[in-house]
């Protein structure tokens, strides 16, 4: 572990810093947005949005191999496709009924067809598996100022529609009947899980960014009375989760991405057995005469 | 001659293929204590969804303060029932009354919020759970809280959805009670499918089922009840029971 906090500070190899900042500032957003989709329910949604990211990232990859638009770095890409499909499959949400799992599925898989398309025939070779599966190297410091910024967004427009989120997520109908435009907030929602899966795609990839959205806040549900309590808790387990993953997998020279969601994934299962236990020995002692 | 609040003319509601509600026309007057009554399926609820504008009607026309209900529903104060929420989701009690104040875009309650929904809580006497964990409680004070946020809204009209189909006997008086006292000042709309739930407090009845038809309490027959729901009921008028039959 004191190797990782030594190369942390090593002006050398700058990237591991970068991706542990990019990590603990994304955490809050990661927090905060992983609440709505875990209480919600709508995580394969939110899989939807993360997957079809790779579209927008192959696409400006792309355009900036033919120097049409060389300002278009993949990560804002990555945003204004997810941003893009988040409208998409909210409407669609909305709209389609009995048929949302299909046409989801649909987005989720056509995205990445698309992303995989522009890469291959982008000149040169380029990686699927570094936005797949995450690579920290592809974190830069423009970058970093990036993640900062749209955390900042997410965490603002979150904490200024609080209220009207979560009367809208828990009581659709009542909200509805207080005149709250429940389509209107949905899509909101959506937009904001849609920048918050690209702040972590460098760190986690596509594919395993949503268990870093849920299995936090999976957590923080056990023992949380309300929506900030769950809030505040999904976020420092983010933090722990990220820096814990980051830190084995340097000094087990190990994939960090798939680290950070094992070490969360066994946290996860620790907890749900550990309220099992603590439920039947309650029972247990309630019971007894 | 009283202020009618409510007033459906000629309304039909389908679902898909499925016909709902055909040609229902009734009228609610101010102040009044309407029991609906009607089968499972039926179209209570619809009825009710309708009224506050959150079904739209296939034909016909309703008015909710002689408007359109979108316009005026929220003067009227909705209780569901509240088996229909998610028991995992974290939520305190004061976190649900709250909900009563909602309507702005964005941003926080305001003191003056927070005064009403702690009113409200007193009211149906639940001040001392304000700070506990909704799904935690018992059904009966569930379904109080639930009251409580509808009051929260300051509503002219309140709308209850079974609110007894859940309790046990001792909370169902305990609710007959606290309705009774809000009929002083509130129109009250209950949908039941107890016949002897409240019966002293009802003044109308709406019969419910794919048609609808409005009666004084004091006119209904025991032939209407059974023609209704198509057999035999026990039906209890102001605590004395003219018919008894069994159901």
């Amino acid at each position: 572990m004191r190797d990782f906090f030594s190369a942390l500070a090593d002006p050398a190899i700058p990237f591991i810093r970068n991706a542990f900042l990019a990590g603990i500032l994304s955490s809050v957003a990661f927090g905060i947005i992983g609440t709505h989709v875990v209480v919600r329910r709508i995580s394969s949604i939110a899989g939807a949005i993360a997957h079809s990211v790779l579209a927008g990232i192959g696409l400006s990859l792309f355009l900036q191999s033919r120097d049409l638009l060389p300002w278009l770095s993949p990560l804002i890409g990555a945003v204004i496709s997810a941003i893009a499909s988040s409208i998409i499959v909210g409407f669609v949400s909305i709209r389609a009924g009995q048929r949302e799992d299909t046409i989801i599925g649909a987005i989720w898989a056509v995205g990445m067809a698309i992303g995989l398309l522009f890469m291959a025939v982008t000149p040169g070779y380029i990686d699927p598996m570094s936005y797949l599966f995450g690579n920290i190297l592809l974190i830069s410091r423009s970058d970093l100022l990036l993640i900062a910024v749209l955390d900042l967004i997410i965490v603002a427009t979150c904490i200024v529609f609080f209220h009207q989120f979560q009367g809208s997520a828990y009581d659709e109908e009542f909200a509805k009947a207080r005149g709250l435009h429940n389509s209107l907030y949905f899509i909101l929602l959506l937009m904001l899980v849609a920048v918050t899966v690209v702040l972590m795609v460098s760190i986690v990839g596509i594919v395993m960014v949503i268990a870093l959205l849920t299995l936090p806040a999976a957590v923080a549900s056990i023992f949380s009375r309300n929506l900030w309590q769950m809030m505040v808790f999904s976020s420092i387990f983010t933090i722990i989760f990220t820096s814990v993953g980051m830190a084995t997998s340097y000094s087990l020279d190990l994939p960090s991405g798939s680290m950070i969601i094992v070490v969360a994934g066994a946290v996860y299962l620790l907890a749900i057995v550990a309220r099992w236990c603590f439920n039947s020995i309650q029972r247990r002692l309630s019971s007894r005469p | 001659m009283p202020e009618k609040i409510v007033a459906f003319s000629d309304v039909d509601f389908a679902y898909a293929e499925t016909q709902i509600l055909e040609s229902v026309s009734f009228e609610v007057e101010k102040g009044s204590f309407v029991s609906v009554i009607g089968p499972n399926g039926g179209g209570k609820t619809t009825l009710v969804k309708l009224m506050i504008g959150l079904l739209q009607p296939t034909h016909g026309k309703i008015r909710l303060f002689g408007k359109q209900p979108q316009q005026s529903r929220r003067r009227v104060g909705y209780v569901p029932q509240y088996t229909t929420f998610d028991p995992q989701f974290p939520i305190t009690v004061m976190d649900i009354v709250l909900m009563g104040r909602l309507g702005r875009l964005m941003g926080f309650y305001t003191k003056q919020d927070r005064r009403k929904a702690r009113e409200a809580l007193e009211t149906v006497d639940l001040a001392q759970v304000s700070r506990s964990q909704f799904s935690k409680l018992s059904g009966g004070q569930r379904q109080r809280i639930l009251i409580a946020r509808a009051l929260a809204t300051e509503p002219d009209i309140l709308v209850l959805d079974e609110p007894t189909s859940n309790v046990d006997v001792g909370v169902e008086l305990r609710l007959s009670t606290l309705m009774e006292e809000l009929n002083k000042s509130l129109t009250v709309i209950l949908i039941t499918h107890d016949l002897g739930f409240a019966s002293s407090l009802v003044d109308t009845l709406l019969c419910v089922n794919k048609r609808a038809f409005i009666h004084p309490t004091s006119e209904v027959t025991e032939e209407m009840i059974r023609n209704l729901y198509d057999a035999d009921v026990r039906y209890v008028e102001h605590g004395t029971t003219i018919g008894d039959s069994d159901a």
